[in-house]
């Protein structure tokens, strides 16, 4: 095969294919957020066997790697009679990766609204669902704005694996134009880069809204 | 996007641990390198993680600014990017690298850039006066960092620590993605001889649960007897 010089070309390529990286976090961060409240809802419940569920769910989607998740998922596919499809198995890992994360940081945003807000809500007469929808969860989720920005810097990051099973977004084609021009301090810096563009900006938002929300909740 | 429906026939799977099994001596010896590169990165990338911390309070700005880029840059690119650079991309700087040794490398230059910012927070947590009294009583610069700053630093940020080292034993599974030679890696070994994908990768991935159920058991040990000294408020 020709070696072909790193070229503009090749450097425009690296940079397009964010968008797939993009479409996959947006992917996951949509699904892992409806997953998310429900597993942060079942772990916050009163019912045992939810609770239970959620726990579990959150210390094996906690205790393992991403990378595995995926490999299960990817696999796992072909036997519940799927044809492979990395796309597809990359978008439910990364979905089910997210909504254990997500769920872990927004129960500890629900619980720690203050306790006498529910107890207010529920001497007021409000059930589970107006009690949640309009007392509990708009506080949490000021509360949960900076952590889950700050998830999703790690949500970007982890779409990366999904080179590995060979999904083509920003670090496989990294790898292709690498085994193209040769030239990988260039293409993985370059590729680097890109990533860098993506998380940096959402690192400082996550960082700032941590600062003011910390300054206007001290008294 | 093709979603093909295997007809039912295709769709009965026969589970398949025989090839796993006999090839478990194999995982297990990944499974040990896995906890020697996890050790061996945490404990390196803790001595990076306090010169930096330490770095960040110096009064030269140079200094600081270069541990403020490295911190960013690490913390907002992904790993198998950062281990691609090193692997592939150093050569080009005449730095070859085995497999094995760009793993620790790219785990400690990893855990550092997170590890600075836990340790910063533990000595950020330490109030003025306590080190206006190390001075005042005519301790070492040397002895104020080492006994007034880092012991209740490192006893406050323990928690924070722990739980970077079990996701650092975790992330070390993209090591294989260069063939280093971890559990994941002799994972995909064993799976490219036996075909039983799914059946290694789900022993492969209850091992790893299993080493993270017990590094954290091993912490809170750990953390009883090392800080069983009252705390000072």
């Amino acid at each position: 095969m020709l070696i072909r010089p790193f070229g503009f070309n090749e450097f425009w390529i690296i940079v397009m294919a964010a968008q797939w990286t993009i479409a996959l976090s947006a992917i996951a961060f949509a699904g892992g957020g409806v997953g998310g409240l429900l597993i942060a809802l079942a772990r916050v419940s009163d019912a045992k066997w939810p609770r239970l569920l959620a726990t579990g769910f959150i210390r094996v989607f906690q205790g393992t790697p991403l990378l595995m998740q995926l490999f299960l998922v990817f696999f796992g596919m072909n036997i519940l009679g799927f044809a492979i499809n990395p796309w597809i198995a990359a978008a439910v890992a990364l979905t089910l990766h997210a909504s254990a994360f997500l769920g872990e940081i927004w129960r500890g945003c629900i619980e720690a609204v203050p306790s006498g807000q529910r107890e207010a809500a529920t001497a007021l007469g409000l059930r589970y669902f107006n009690r949640m929808r309009y007392i509990i969860l708009p506080q949490a989720s000021r509360i949960a704005v900076a952590p889950t920005v700050g998830f999703l810097v790690q949500l970007i990051k982890g779409t990366s694996l999904a080179a590995i099973i060979g999904f083509t977004e920003l670090t496989r084609q990294g790898q292709i134009i690498n085994n193209a021009t040769f030239s990988p301090f260039m293409v993985f810096g370059t590729v680097a880069a890109v990533y860098f563009i993506l998380c940096w900006p959402l690192s400082l938002l996550a960082r700032r809204m941590e600062v003011k929300f910390s300054r206007s909740t001290t008294r | 996007m093709e979603v093909r429906l295997k007809s039912t026939e295709e769709f009965l799977y026969n589970f398949n641990f025989e090839p796993v099994l006999a090839g478990f001596d194999k995982l297990l010896i990944g499974a040990l390198v896995t906890v020697q590169l996890s050790c061996a990165a945490m404990v390196i990338g803790l001595i990076v993680s306090i010169l930096c911390a330490a770095g960040k309070t110096s009064r030269v700005a140079p200094l600081r600014w270069v541990i403020d880029a490295y911190i960013e840059i690490i913390r907002n690119t992904p790993f198998l990017v950062q281990i691609f650079f090193i692997f592939f991309g150093l050569p080009a700087l005449g730095i070859r690298l085995s497999p094995n040794s760009a793993a620790l490398v790219a785990l400690v230059i990893n855990f550092g850039a997170y590890g600075t910012e836990i340790i910063r927070a533990g000595i950020e947590s330490i109030q003025k006066g306590q080190i206006e009294a190390g001075t005042a009583l005519g301790l070492s610069k040397l002895k104020i960092f080492r006994y007034i700053i880092m012991k209740p630093a490192l006893r406050t940020v323990y928690p924070a620590l722990t739980s970077q080292f079990i996701y650092l034993m975790l992330t070390s599974s993209v090591v294989s993605a260069i063939s280093a030679d971890d559990l994941a890696a002799a994972g995909n070994d064993l799976q490219s001889a036996t075909f039983a994908s799914f059946e290694v990768y789900i022993v492969i991935t209850a091992m790893y649960l299993v080493m993270s159920i017990g590094f954290s058991a091993v912490f809170s040990m750990i953390e009883k007897v090392a800080f069983r000294y009252p705390l000072s408020r």
